[in-house]
C-alpha cells in the first residue's frame, strides 16, 4: 500500500486528476464527505488531505510514502527526501517585490516581510545584502503598503494582487512548481511501486 | 526478562554482544569533551549546535555531540583499533530546534584500514540491523565513482549536483550540468542517480556505462567476498547515497528498517577526516541511532498491572501484606487505596476488613 499526502486546494484537486488519469484513481476522494483518507485497496493506494506546507512533514516522517508539494515548501524547510518529479503545474515564481517608488540603494538594513524565512535569508545571505527579517503568516503584500517593511519575498502567480496594489516585481528568486517527493526509507522497501507511480505520472507532465 | 527490556536495552545488548563477537573491544569516553574539538571540525558534525559550560577550572566544555571525533582525536598511530561503544551524545535533533539526548551504539576501525576490515565492517552493519528485526535493508555506496567522474569540475557545479543526485532528482542533475556547461555529463550522471541494486547488478551497470577505477575494483573485491553470504540481498548498492566528501572518500552506506523513516544506521570510511585531523591512517566506521527503535513495534498493553489490590482504614495491615506476598510470584501487584486511572487484570478489594 502506498500512502499519498495530497495538498488540499485547486493544487492537489490538479495533482489527485494526474494520479487518477495514471491509473491510480479513487472515486470516492471526489463525493462530498468527511472521510479524511482514500484507499483504492485494488490498486494498493492511499490518498489523504493535509495542508500544503504539511506534505513535507509528512513524507519525510514516513506517515505518508510520497506526496506532492510546491518547490517553494521544500526550498524553504529543506526536508530530507527524495524529490522524484517535476510535475510541471502549480507554476508561479519566488520574487521580491516593493513599493513602486522603492529602490533599494543599499545604505541600510533591508526590511524583508516574508513567510519563506529561510529562503529569504539563503537569497540576500548570497548576496551579503543585510536584512531584518519579518516574519509573516499571510497577505504578505499589505506590509510595504503600510510600511512594515521595505519588501517583501514571496510567491507570484499572475501578478494581479501586486499590480492592483501598486507593487511591482523588484528581482525574480527561482522558478516554483509543483514537486513529487518521497520518503527515503520507503523507497527502499516499496520501489517498484513507487517507481511505477514516478513512471506513469511522468508520462502524463507537459514540458514546455 | 526479555519483555520487561525495552526496544533500546534489546539492542544495546545484541549489539555490544555482536561486536564483541568480532573482537572490537569496549571504548568508554568521558561525557564531556573540550569544545575546541568541534568548533574546529564543525562541518563533520551533523548539526553544529553544541552544548556547552564552562567547567570547575575556566576550559570551555562540551557535551559531546559525535563521539567517532573523540576516539580519532586519541587513535595511535600505527596501531589497529577496532572499539565499539555506546554513548549518549547531545545534538539538536531533526526537525525540532530543541537538543535531545541521542543513545548512540557504533563502532570504529581506525588503523591500516584493508579490504577484510571494510568487508567485515559492513557485514557487521547489515547484522547489527539483523539483529534489531523486522525488514530491514542496507544502502552502500562508493564515493570514489563520483569523485572519479567529476574530477576536474567547478566546485559549485558539484555542490548543486551532488545534492540533486542525493535526492534522485534527475531534472535538477540535468538543470546544473547544463547552467554550469557539462552537458556531456548529463547522461551518465542522470543514470547514477537512479540506479540502485544488488552489488552484481550495479557493478555490471556501471561497467555498461564504461565507467572503471579504483572505486570499481573494490566494489568487486567486496563483492566476492559477500556473494556466498546469506546476507547478500540485504545490501543494496545505491549510488545516490552520497556524504560529505571533504571527510568521505570511499565507502559509505545507511541502514533502514521498514517502519522507521529515518536511517537508523550510517557509516562510511572517514579517511579524510582523520588526514584532516593529523593522524596518518584510515578509518571506517558506523552509528547506529538508537533513540529511533523507540515505539518501533511496541504493542500497546491493556493493563498498568496484572494486580490491583484495594484497602483502606478498615483493612488490617498484615493480611494486606501477605495477599501482596502471595499474589507477586503471579504477576505485577499494585497496592493502592483507590483505583484511579490504573488498568489492572483483576481487583482485589480488601477494603471494609474484607479478607
Amino acid at each position: 500500500m502506498i500512502n499519498v499526502a495530497l495538498p488540499k486546494g485547486r493544487l492537489g484537486e490538479k495533482v489527485y486528476a494526474m494520479f487518477a488519469s495514471a491509473g491510480y484513481e479513487c472515486p470516492s476522494l471526489l463525493e462530498p464527505n468527511r472521510k479524511l483518507i482514500f484507499t483504492n485497496e485494488e490498486k494498493g493506494i492511499s490518498f489523504f488531505w493535509v495542508k500544503p506546507s504539511d506534505v513535507s512533514i509528512y513524507v519525510e516522517r514516513g506517515a505518508a510514502d510520497i506526496g506532492v508539494c510546491g518547490k517553494d515548501i521544500l526550498l524553504e524547510y529543506t526536508p530530507d527526501v527524495y524529490e522524484f518529479l517535476d510535475l510541471n503545474i502549480g507554476k508561479c515564481k519566488m520574487m521580491v517585490a516593493g513599493k513602486k517608488e522603492f529602490h533599494d540603494d543599499g545604505q541600510r538594513t533591508l526590511k524583508v516581510a516574508t513567510k519563506f524565512a529561510n529562503v529569504a535569508k539563503t537569497y540576500y545571505g548570497s548576496k551579503c545584502r543585510s536584512i531584518d527579517i519579518i516574519h509573516l503568516n499571510g497577505s504578505i503584500e499589505i506590509a510595504p503598503i503600510l510600511g512594515l517593511s521595505d519588501v517583501i519575498v514571496d510567491i507570484v502567480e499572475t501578478g494581479a494582487t501586486l499590480k492592483e496594489n501598486n507593487l511591482e516585481v523588484k528581482e525574480i528568486i527561482t522558478p516554483i512548481s509543483a514537486r513529487l517527493i518521497g520518503n527515503k526509507s520507503s523507497f527502499n522497501f516499496k520501489s517498484q511501486e513507487i517507481e511505477k507511480i514516478i513512471s506513469e505520472l511522468g508520462k502524463l507532465v507537459k514540458n514546455d | 526478562m526479555s519483555e520487561i527490556l525495552t526496544n533500546q536495552e534489546k539492542a544495546v545488548n545484541k549489539l555490544r554482544s555482536l561486536y564483541l563477537n568480532y573482537g572490537y573491544l569496549s571504548y568508554k569516553m568521558s561525557k564531556f569533551e573540550e569544545y575546541d574539538l568541534y568548533a574546529t571540525n564543525k562541518d563533520f558534525l551533523v548539526s553544529d549546535r553544541v552544548i556547552t559550560f564552562t567547567d570547575t577550572d575556566g576550559k570551555l566544555l562540551a557535551l559531546k555531540p559525535d563521539v567517532t571525533l573523540s576516539i580519532l582525536k586519541n587513535a595511535v598511530e600505527g596501531e589497529k583499533q577496532k572499539v565499539y561503544y555506546n554513548e549518549n551524545v547531545y545534538r539538536v535533533s531533526g526537525s525540532t530546534s530543541d537538543f535531545k539526548e541521542i543513545m548512540q551504539s557504533g563502532l570504529e576501525c581506525i588503523g591500516e584500514v584493508d579490504l577484510y576490515d571494510k568487508y567485515e565492517v559492513i557485514m557487521l552493519a547489515v547484522k547489527s540491523l539483523d539483529q534489531i528485526g523486522g525488514e530491514y535493508l542496507l544502502n552502500v555506496s562508493h564515493l570514489g565513482i563520483l569523485s572519479e567522474i567529476l574530477s576536474g569540475c567547478d566546485e559549485q557545479f558539484k555542490a548543486h549536483v551532488l545534492k540533486h543526485i542525493a535526492q534522485k532528482n534527475v531534472q535538477g542533475v540535468k538543470n546544473a550540468c547544463l547552467k554550469f556547461g557539462y552537458e556531456d555529463l548529463v547522461q551518465t550522471l542522470c543514470e547514477i542517480s537512479q540506479t540502485y541494486g544488488s552489488i552484481e547488478a550495479v557493478l555490471n551497470k556501471l561497467d555498461l556505462l564504461g565507467i572503471k577505477g579504483s572505486a570499481i575494483e573494490e566494489l568487486k573485491g567486496l563483492n566476492s567476498l559477500i556473494s556466498g553470504s546469506s546476507f547478500y540481498d540485504k545490501i543494496r548498492v545505491d549510488l545516490s547515497l552520497t556524504g560529505d566528501m571533504r571527510y568521505y572518500n570511499g565507502l559509505v552506506f545507511k541502514g533502514y528498517i521498514s517502519g522507521i523513516s529515518d536511517g537508523v544506521l550510517s557509516g562510511g570510511e572517514y579517511g579524510l577526516l582523520a588526514k584532516k585531523m593529523g593522524k596518518n591512517c584510515s578509518a571506517i566506521g558506523f552509528a547506529v541511532y538508537i533513540d529511533l527503535l523507540e515505539g518501533y513495534k511496541v504493542q500497546a498493553s491493556a493493563t498498568d498491572v496484572d494486580f490491583l489490590v484495594i484497602y483502606d482504614d478498615k483493612t488490617d495491615k498484615r493480611a494486606l501484606v501477605e495477599q501482596v506476598n502471595q499474589l507477586t510470584p503471579k504477576g505485577s501487584v499494585r497496592a493502592q487505596q483507590s483505583v484511579g486511572k490504573i488498568r489492572y487484570r483483576e481487583k482485589i478489594d480488601l477494603s471494609g476488613g474484607a479478607k
